[in-house]
């Protein structure tokens, strides 16, 4: 699929000299802390996230067989689109999927560099992790860091068969040797944008939107 | 698809969920902690519960690599372990200092003891001292963390933190609910830090204590005050009992133990008083016999053993919201 850019961004990466500096967490991509006027591009809709999901659904399916599966979502967006899978999961496969949520916070590695995180909800299901084929799941797959924080924290609840993780959204930028087994879309980025997930459990939508910061250039509307 | 083009105004910003919560860079007092970040620091807690739930590794590698200084000027069992305990679990280097057989013994002063401790780059020191006010001097000369762990008669804020976490549980939320503070006020640093904490969390005190322990000034607490026990206990939603601390009491409070035992212990007679879903809560050490009975210290909703259990959980939650996000800037 081809990647639409809005008109007003001729120039390409990051816009103008004044962009905020690289996001260092998959996480930091929320909309409302931008300093200046943002092109947003809807990537995803309501349907298609609906079936993006279906789609990685049966994909799981394919790769694992009848073999069963633990889906464990990153807080705070992974754990809803988990939900989401294993009800997809569990309806295509004729049995409940197991499925939990597992927090990273005290396993980042830039604790120091930021003021103290609130912590997420963990909830491991009751058969553990130990010989399973455990599936993370988080929304946006960026430096890699996140994934990296959430294999320590897997290692220390049990020792799983397998690992294989399932994101939303790829927007490159890897920072470490990691990627996904099951993407629900590629998106091009450049360092400056955000992608935005939103889901309906917490954000009353179903969207993903690419925010890119208008470029010097262009008249910054009246404010 | 849409594309749109959204200008934002500076003054339209908005904040990305709640402000962050941030503790004051020492912890001294329970008055330090306005009703959000307590709450705060007691959901951290639960978070931290949750997380080591059930786990064969029940470590975080949280700390790595930083330095957790325990500095007990005074005798301590579970204080001194918990902390121990709670930088562990974080992967924090710990190391543990008493009084007794270190220099202090030879005459050295808290200052040169405090040079010593930043020279060795302490990132955060956990100071108990008979002195009421020491962790609060010793937070003006080390750059570490102070986290006060009972001085003098002064405060205790972690022991308020871990029995307003272990009543949470029991009881829900804190909002208007009774607690009854029983016994030894005026030498209890428990005390004063609980009064503050549970009466910053919304809940309703009432202090119980012949007038001889109750500390001058106490009119101006945020509590009631009575000197009629079964009065105080009928439906009250939870008991604490304190520690009659006879090391530091020089003068004669009350008449015999027994008297004291008659007016102000606890035994199974008054226990049935308070509300079916009410809980007994003590700070340890007992003394089995004087200010409790064993058969209520260890008979149903008596939460003394979880007490010890919730204390290294909220302790691993104060040091990791203090010792994160040094390097952030801004620290307040």
């Amino acid at each position: 699929m081809v990647q639409p850019r809005p008109a007003q961004t001729g120039t390409n990466g990051p816009a103008s000299p004044s962009a905020k500096p690289p996001l260092s967490d998959d996480r930091a991509g929320q909309p409302g802390n931008h300093r200046q006027p943002e092109i947003l591009t809807e990537i995803l809709g309501p349907a298609d996230i609906a079936r993006t999901i279906d789609r990685i659904a049966h994909q799981i399916l394919e790769r694992n067989g009848e073999r069963p599966v633990v889906l464990l979502g990153i807080p705070t967006r992974g754990v809803y689109l988990a939900r989401r899978l294993a009800e997809r999961l569990s309806a295509f496969a004729g049995h409940p999927t197991p499925v939990g949520a597992l927090d990273i916070t005290l396993y980042r590695d830039d604790l120091r560099l930021h003021p103290p995180r609130a912590l997420e909800e963990t909830a491991i299901p009751a058969g553990g992790v130990d010989d399973a084929i455990v599936v993370l799941v988080d929304d946006v797959l960026y430096s890699g860091r996140t994934i990296r924080a959430a294999l320590d924290a897997l290692r220390d609840h049990g020792r799983p068969a397998v690992v294989q993780l399932a994101v939303l959204v790829d927007r490159g930028h890897r920072q470490l040797p990691i990627r996904a087994d099951y993407v629900g879309k590629n998106i091009p980025t450049a360092f400056g944008d955000d992608v935005a997930v939103h889901l309906t459990e917490i954000d009353d939508i179903d969207s993903v939107e690419l925010a890119r910061a208008v470029p010097s250039s262009v008249p910054k509307g009246e404010s | 698809m849409t594309t749109t083009v959204r200008p934002i105004a500076p003054a339209a910003l908005p904040a990305t969920g709640p402000a962050p919560v941030r503790l004051p860079r020492h912890l001294l007092s329970a008055a330090d902690l306005d009703r959000a970040t307590a709450e705060h620091v007691l959901s951290t807690a639960e978070r931290i519960e949750q997380a080591i739930a059930g786990r064969e590794v029940r470590k975080l590698p949280t700390l790595r690599g930083r330095t957790v200084v325990n500095l007990f000027f005074e005798d301590s069992t579970r204080t001194r372990i918990s902390f121990e305990l709670a930088a562990k679990r974080l992967s924090a280097d710990v190391i543990t200092f008493s009084a007794k057989g270190s220099s202090v013994s030879k005459g050295e002063s808290l200052k040169d003891t405090a040079w010593t401790l930043q020279a060795m780059g302490a990132d955060a020191v956990v100071c108990r001292h008979s002195s009421s006010g020491a962790p609060h001097q010793l937070s003006a000369w080390v750059d570490g963390h102070v986290i006060n762990a009972g001085d003098g008669t002064h405060e205790h804020p972690t022991q308020a933190l871990l029995d307003a976490y272990t009543l949470r549980r029991h009881l829900g939320g804190l909002d208007g609910r009774r607690i009854v503070v029983v016994g030894d006020v005026l030498h209890s640093r428990v005390a004063r830090s609980n009064v503050l904490l549970l009466s910053t969390l919304g809940a309703e005190v009432t202090l119980v204590a012949p007038p001889t322990l109750l500390p001058v000034g106490v009119q101006a607490w945020p509590v009631t005050v009575s000197y009629d026990l079964d009065a105080a206990l009928v439906g009250a939603d939870a008991v604490m009992m304190l520690r009659v601390q006879r090391e530091r009491m020089s003068g004669a409070f009350f008449p015999t133990a027994r008297e004291y035992s008659r007016s102000y212990g606890l035994d199974e007679r008054r226990r049935a008083l308070i509300a079916p879903h009410g809980i007994v809560l003590h700070p340890g050490p007992m003394n089995r016999g004087m200010e409790i009975t064993p058969q209520v210290a260890d008979g149903a909703g008596s939460v003394i053993v979880e007490q010890v259990a919730n204390g290294v959980t909220v302790r691993m939650a104060v040091l990791y919201l203090l010792l994160s996000g040094e390097m952030s800037g801004g620290l307040a």
